[in-house]
């Protein structure tokens, strides 16, 4: 296929995944903001209040970023480990697989599918976070990079979730039993230095701990990690789950006999 | 002329060890309407999935249109179309966009898959549901809208893997003049069928796989000549009596007013027509108890000839 083609049977697949998820946006777009607003409402205002200041930063402010970036780590997620699952599910997959399409031109449309609905719900629930509290940006570099790069991250993770899943159980077993703890262990709603030495150790461990805080450094301007550090483990991690994932395609797995 | 489809030893064995394909070869020319026949678990779709790379294959070489698959698959994909058994379509999508996307996966800008798309939905009847959800069309417009969005890149090669089935007999006459009206126009097609009566009325040319191998690979033709008995049914105006009165011929009495008769390379039907004259019978209608490639296939398929 020429460049030309590629990028028309990217756009297609693209187009394809934003038709998909907007068509269904009670189920894609508003629970996102509705479980957004419960979460500014409950830990925000009602419990914050008590809690005082975080990290130099009312509570509010200090978990703002933090829940911003949990709508992003799981819409792209999902998005792509349904669509992709639904599609091998129905065979309707073959239609990209029997057709000259790269497998890497797949690969970006539905990761950047995936990116869309992380970007677009990011937007949502910046625009609900306006509500209850007032947002300084930080830096916008940093903020666009670090959502840029997360939204894929967790979309390659659905993709590959995707190729291996058998069964519609397989598709929410990872975001319940593993997406979901270390979001809430990634420091969403509080600050590494409240944990005992040990714990905060251990915390390190956590790709999630890298993501909110390197997100929560653009917004606020502080984080519990080196930023550097941080990047580096984004970039590593995306660039590792796209070329495993680019693999999967390329080898069939799970996808052709 | 480059054949449309060229295939040497191809062999498929999965990891359980079963092996689908046992070295086949067949050639499709140019222009051909090309019957794939074989029982269930024969190995015709895990062909077709070689071809579509659906199956990766274990050994052999494919060409299509000259491009050795192994070379450059995009290219040979692009002469391909192909149209599935089953439904793998996203029953939830408008079929109008069904099409068009699958013009995009192609390569095709999005004016000319429009286009495209409307001239195969209006050919195949169905431009009126264009803008419906594919899961609230019947069975054949389904089949239909596989068919149109195979076509959307126009290929060289059309490969339908049992397009007819579950078909009303009307739909599946009009779906073969679509067919025959294609073929004309210079495309290539592979079929495969359960309906030997399809292969017989569209095909010019015909394999059988049998157990992954290929056992017969001629014209319909030529292996329509190689039938060496055909069995017919008489039905009767008068009353059948217990013996039938026809000599040479092997002929069974089914009712009072029907009769089997069994017809040898050789022997002439109008021997029969002509004892029953002399005896009185008067025929009413006369018909082949089954296909006659249906006939022939059985004897290929379980060796008997």
């Amino acid at each position: 296929m020429s460049p030309a083609e590629q990028y028309v049977a990217f756009i297609t697949i693209l187009r394809k995944e934003v038709k998909r998820y907007t068509r269904i946006w009670p189920q894609t777009l508003l629970p996102s903001a509705i479980t957004m607003s419960l979460y500014f409402v409950i830990f925000g205002s009602l419990i914050g209040s008590r809690i005082g200041e975080m990290g130099g930063f009312t509570y509010m402010e200090f978990v703002v970023p933090g829940l911003i970036m949990m709508a992003i780590v799981t819409n792209s997620y999902s998005n792509v480990v349904s669509s992709f699952f639904g599609s091998k599910f129905s065979h309707s997959v073959e239609e990209l697989l029997v057709s000259p399409t790269p497998s890497y031109v797949i690969l970006m449309g539905y990761v950047l599918g995936g990116v869309s609905r992380g970007l677009l719900v990011a937007i949502i629930v910046t625009l609900v976070s306006l509500f209850f509290t007032r947002l300084h940006i930080h830096s916008y570099a940093i903020v666009i990079v670090v959502v840029l790069m997360t939204s894929m991250l967790f979309a390659l993770a659905g993709f590959i979730n995707a190729v291996y899943a058998n069964s519609f159980d397989d598709i929410s077993i990872v975001p319940t039993f593993v997406l979901t703890p270390l979001i809430y262990l990634g420091g969403v709603f509080y600050s590494m230095d409240l944990l005992p030495d040990f714990w905060a150790g251990v915390s390190k461990l956590n790709p999630l701990v890298y993501v909110v805080n390197a997100f929560r450094y653009g917004v606020l301007g502080v984080s519990d990690v080196s930023l550097t550090f941080a990047f580096s483990m984004i970039g590593g991690f995306t660039l590792v789950a796209f070329f495993y994932s680019l693999h999967l395609l390329r080898s069939g797995k799970r996808l052709r006999q | 002329m480059i054949p449309a489809l060229s295939i040497e030893n191809l062999s498929k064995s999965y990891d359980n060890g079963f092996e689908a394909l046992k070295g086949i070869s067949l050639e499709v020319k140019q222009g051909d309407f090309f019957a794939l026949l074989g029982p269930n678990g024969a190995g015709k779709s895990t062909t077709i999935g070689v071809l579509c790379s659906l199956v990766a294959k274990t050994a052999g070489k494919v060409a299509v249109f000259g491009i050795d698959i192994d070379d450059d698959f995009p290219a040979a994909k692009k002469c391909i179309g192909i149209v599935p058994q089953e439904f793998n379509f996203n029953h939830f999508e408008k079929v109008l966009d069904i099409v068009i996307n699958q013009a995009g996966f192609y390569g095709l800008p999005a004016g000319i898959a429009r286009q495209r798309a409307e001239k195969y939905l209006r050919e195949l009847g169905l431009w009126d549901k264009r803008d419906v959800s594919a899961r609230m069309l019947s069975g054949g417009m389904k089949r239909r809208l596989m068919i149109a969005r195979a076509l959307v890149h126009e290929p060289k090669l059309l490969i339908l893997d049992e397009p007819t089935a579950g078909v009303d007999i009307e739909m599946r006459r009009s779906m073969w003049d679509f067919l025959k009206k294609i073929n004309a126009a210079g495309t290539t097609i592979i079929l495969t069928t359960h309906y030997l009566e399809e292969a017989e009325a569209l095909c010019r040319n015909i394999a059988i796989i049998n157990h992954g191998k290929i056992v017969e690979n001629t014209s319909v033709r030529s292996l329509l000549k190689r039938l060496q008995r055909e069995v017919f049914i008489f039905d009767t105006i008068d009353e059948l009596p217990e013996q039938i009165p026809v000599q040479g011929f092997v002929a069974r009495r089914k009712d009072e007013h029907s009769m089997e008769i069994e017809v040898e390379k050789g022997q002439h039907i109008n021997e029969v027509f002509a004892q029953l004259d002399a005896a009185g019978i008067k025929v009413s209608s006369m018909r082949n108890r089954a296909n006659r490639l249906e006939e022939m296939f059985v004897n290929l398929v379980e060796g008997g000839a």
